[in-house]
């Protein structure tokens, strides 16, 4: 404990987060073990995980790169697809459920990852608000191409058509993605325990480029582009890291979703599934991880939570929306939950604050 | 301390907030309770002389009209059955925002309040992920209106997916819905050059339309043009267009008829009239707000149900409702199929002397033997209907046509 304190903000607040996630885990892992929660709270386990995933791969491009993505559900669908259909062929050759969803996901995340290149290597180079523009036309692209898209596999291996399911020629088999009629009979092979993992290797993976050179890089080039320029960044490169990270994190979590329902379809990956996410990372307070995840979760636990107001919850979900954004940048209540913050902090050791204000700073956490 | 000196603006803002949603919780509270549901009665029906029916269908979003005519089609048929006092039901209807995802979530909150029959779910997307995870756990589903094959599943009727043995349907299928087009159009040779115009976003629409070429190309029916549009679109000039220029006597409209509506304006403004034939999705179509209704004079289409037909049974389940939906709109094809899931279940149960105390496995295996007995067949609203073992229903398609902004029987044998 005492170590604790005296380590750097940045470093407890690391974790701190990793702590919380995994007692999370813990506790709900427990429950559900044990049958003590509801079906429809185990039913949310898996989607919560997907969508603290996307939460905090968005983080990176919103929150810590600066840019504004308007396509991460784009991505997810590339990767959900992808996935899917891996998973598929796979069927016979990997019989273990977990190895097959293990090498579906990091062929998901490639591909979702490859995706962010292409969109990015142009698109990086450009200033002000284009990416938000760009990223917006792209999830609408990939949801129109997935919507013509048919992929069918038999004794002869995988049949790619842009036309109809007809146009396939297949030779018995099975038909993996039926153009609007997205993918169904898929196996589901997503478990929590495998979410959680998942979450695991995204903080990992965000948290440590946060804290590295290239990260600071990252941070540089958001906070002053043209300081950051001035010393050698090369910006385009260290945006395009952020991002392509971001993608292929964001495939991967896509492969968790659609692999933990028996049928997907493209419309699922439209624009309100982007603004969703955004809203996770925006409400959960851009470049704070820790708040992205609490957003996710408890956003997408709300609208279930308030099924007992019937037709009135999705009002009850925009008022709480409301009143979240109204009240944390409330002057007053800022205020106040700092002094009240300070007072904990000097009961508790009065040697901290010291320390704590001479490591600290905004959106490493 | 930190509340001493809050503000007087703070804090009525705050208790405006807290005013706000205490007082839309009590309003669901009260809404819910009267439409007969939920929590407290759901500890209550233990004591086990109800049936739990669930159903699920969107009730908010983009798909809300057919959620809410299915919502209220099960309900009127729910207070006739009690009425009738033979079984008692009890239906919780739960919202699913035509999502896949939601509709799993609503399916979860059914099963954790004790649902013990499924009437559901009303869209097809959700309705292939919902009827898997019923399957698993062994409950008993008809869904009124979800149509695609991969809801039933069972390769031998063309789905992706194995055959779930405890989903049935009350629609048609959509290959059956397009092959019955095309063999309709056929016999009664009502055209020889066919444009098709459907939604390429959309699984109802290009299920209909991949069957419906298949069978025409069978029967020797010349497809001149095959254009597409997809969700949102309004504008409607090129796909008519290419129909008109490619001289189509006959236009197929696989399609809702929100947008069927826009093509037959479009089609007036370019002085273009052929044929037009849809299916059961341009049902509601005189119904639609702002809608000139002598556009769709002699428009043709398939549909199970008349809503202005004149027998008692239609007459009273229009009347009964128009009160339960307290609207005055006049309820579709999805408010009388899901009246007749309801219906249907009812009469299964009582046939088989099912007990409202059996386990749910029990009882979904006892309502699958009964309704794939062969002696067993339903007449309702939509027609007389008949299950078999893959899940499809048999009922007679009416080919109707709207004459003075109503429907007529297109052909004399079918009036009866």
């Amino acid at each position: 404990m005492e170590q604790l304190k005296k380590m750097s903000a940045s470093t407890r607040s690391t974790i701190i987060t990793y702590g919380m996630v995994i007692v999370l885990f813990a506790v709900m892992q427990a429950l559900s073990s044990a049958k003590v929660i509801s079906s429809s709270t185990t039913g949310l386990l898996v989607p919560i995980t997907a969508y603290v995933c996307l939460s905090i791969s968005l983080n990176l491009v919103v929150g810590i790169s600066g840019e504004l993505s308007l396509g991460h559900a784009g991505f997810m669908s590339v990767g959900a697809f992808t996935g899917i259909v891996v998973a598929s062929m796979l069927a016979d050759t990997i019989t273990l459920g977990w190895a097959r969803l293990l090498v579906s996901m990091l062929i998901g995340g490639m591909f979702a990852g490859l995706a962010g290149f292409l969109v990015g290597v142009p698109v990086m180079r450009l200033h002000g608000d284009y990416l938000a523009i760009v990223t917006l036309a792209f999830g609408e692209i990939i949801k129109n191409l997935l919507n013509n898209l048919y992929v069918g596999f038999d004794a002869k291996g995988l049949h790619l058509s842009m036309k109809s399911a007809q146009a396939l020629g297949m030779e018995g088999g099975k038909i993996i993605i039926n153009g609007p009629q997205g993918a169904v009979g898929i196996s589901k092979l997503s478990t929590f325990l495998f979410g959680f993992l998942l979450v695991l290797f995204t903080l990992t993976v965000v948290l440590n480029l946060i804290n590295s050179r290239t990260g600071r890089a990252i941070m540089a080039v958001r906070d002053n582009r043209i300081a950051a320029e001035s010393v050698g960044i090369n910006t385009t490169k260290y945006r395009l890291i952020a991002f392509v990270v971001s993608a292929a994190l964001a495939g991967m979590a896509g492969v968790l979703y659609g692999l933990n329902f028996s049928s997907i379809v493209p419309k699922k990956f439209d624009f309100n599934t982007s603004i969703l996410i955004l809203v996770f990372v925006v409400l959960g307070g851009m470049g704070n991880i820790r708040g992205g995840i609490i957003a996710a979760i408890v956003l997408t636990i709300l609208p279930e939570k308030l099924r007992f107001i019937g037709d009135f919850r999705m009002l009850m979900y925009a008022i709480v929306l409301i009143s979240v954004m109204l009240v944390t940048n409330n002057k007053t209540f800022q205020t106040k939950l700092g002094m009240l913050r300070e007072r904990i902090r000097r009961r508790k050791d009065p040697d901290l604050d010291l320390v704590a204000s001479r490591a600290g700073g905004d959106g490493n956490e | 301390m930190i509340l001493n000196d809050f503000s007087r603006r703070t804090f009525i803002k705050l208790s405006g907030v807290a005013a706000a949603g205490l007082g839309l919780s009590a309003c669901g509270n009260s809404g819910s309770a009267s439409s007969g549901s939920t929590e407290s009665a759901g500890g209550a029906a233990a004591s086990g002389d109800t049936f739990k029916v669930g159903g699920i269908g969107p009730v908010t979003g983009p798909a809300a009209i057919y959620g809410s005519a299915t919502k209220y089609g099960a309900q009127v048929a729910v207070d006739e059955v009690n009425a009738a006092g033979k079984i008692k039901l009890e239906l919780n209807w739960q919202d699913d925002e035509h999502d896949a995802e939601k509709s799993v979530n609503a399916y979860n909150n059914l099963k954790d309040w004790g649902m013990q029959i499924l009437v559901g779910t009303t869209t097809t997307t959700p309705c292939v992920a919902v009827s898997t995870e019923s399957n698993a756990d062994r409950i008993f589903e008809l869904t009124p209106s979800a149509s695609s094959v991969n809801v039933l599943g069972g390769e031998d009727i063309g789905a992706d997916n194995p055959r779930k043995d405890n989903v049935f349907q009350m629609c048609f299928t959509d290959p059956n819905q397009g092959t019955a087009s095309a063999q309709y159009i056929s016999q009664q040779k009502l055209g020889t050059n066919i444009a098709i115009i459907y939604n390429n976003a959309d699984a109802y629409s290009t299920g209909i339309y991949q069957k419906f070429v298949d069978e025409a190309g069978a029967l020797g029916l010349k497809i001149v043009s095959t254009t597409t549009f997809t969700d949102d679109q309004t504008d409607f000039s090129v796909q008519v267009g290419e129909a008109k220029k490619n001289k189509a006597d006959l236009v197929f409209l696989p399609i809702y008829y929100t947008p069927a509506s826009l093509i037959l304006s479009e089609a007036k403004k370019q002085d273009y009239a052929p044929k037009f034939f849809g299916v059961d999705g341009m049902d509601g179509i005189l119904d639609l707000e702002g809608f000139d209704k002598s556009l769709a004079e002699g428009v043709m289409l398939l549909t199970p149900f008349v809503a202005t037909a004149t027998d008692e049974a239609t007459q009273s389940f229009d009347e009964a409702y128009k009160k339960a939906s307290g609207a005055d709109a006049n309820p579709n094809q999805f408010a009388a199929d899901a009246y007749d899931c309801v219906k249907a279940i009812a009469k299964a149960i009582e046939e088989a002397k099912i007990e409202p105390s059996m386990a749910t496995p029990d009882m979904c295996d006892a309502l699958i033997k009964q309704f794939t007995d062969a002696s067993f067949s339903y007449e309702g609203l939509t027609g007389k209907s008949s299950w078999s073992t893959t899940g499809e229903v048999t009922k007679t398609p009416k080919g109707m046509v709207i004459e003075n902004g109503i429907y007529m029987p297109l052909d004399k044998e079918e009036t009866k």
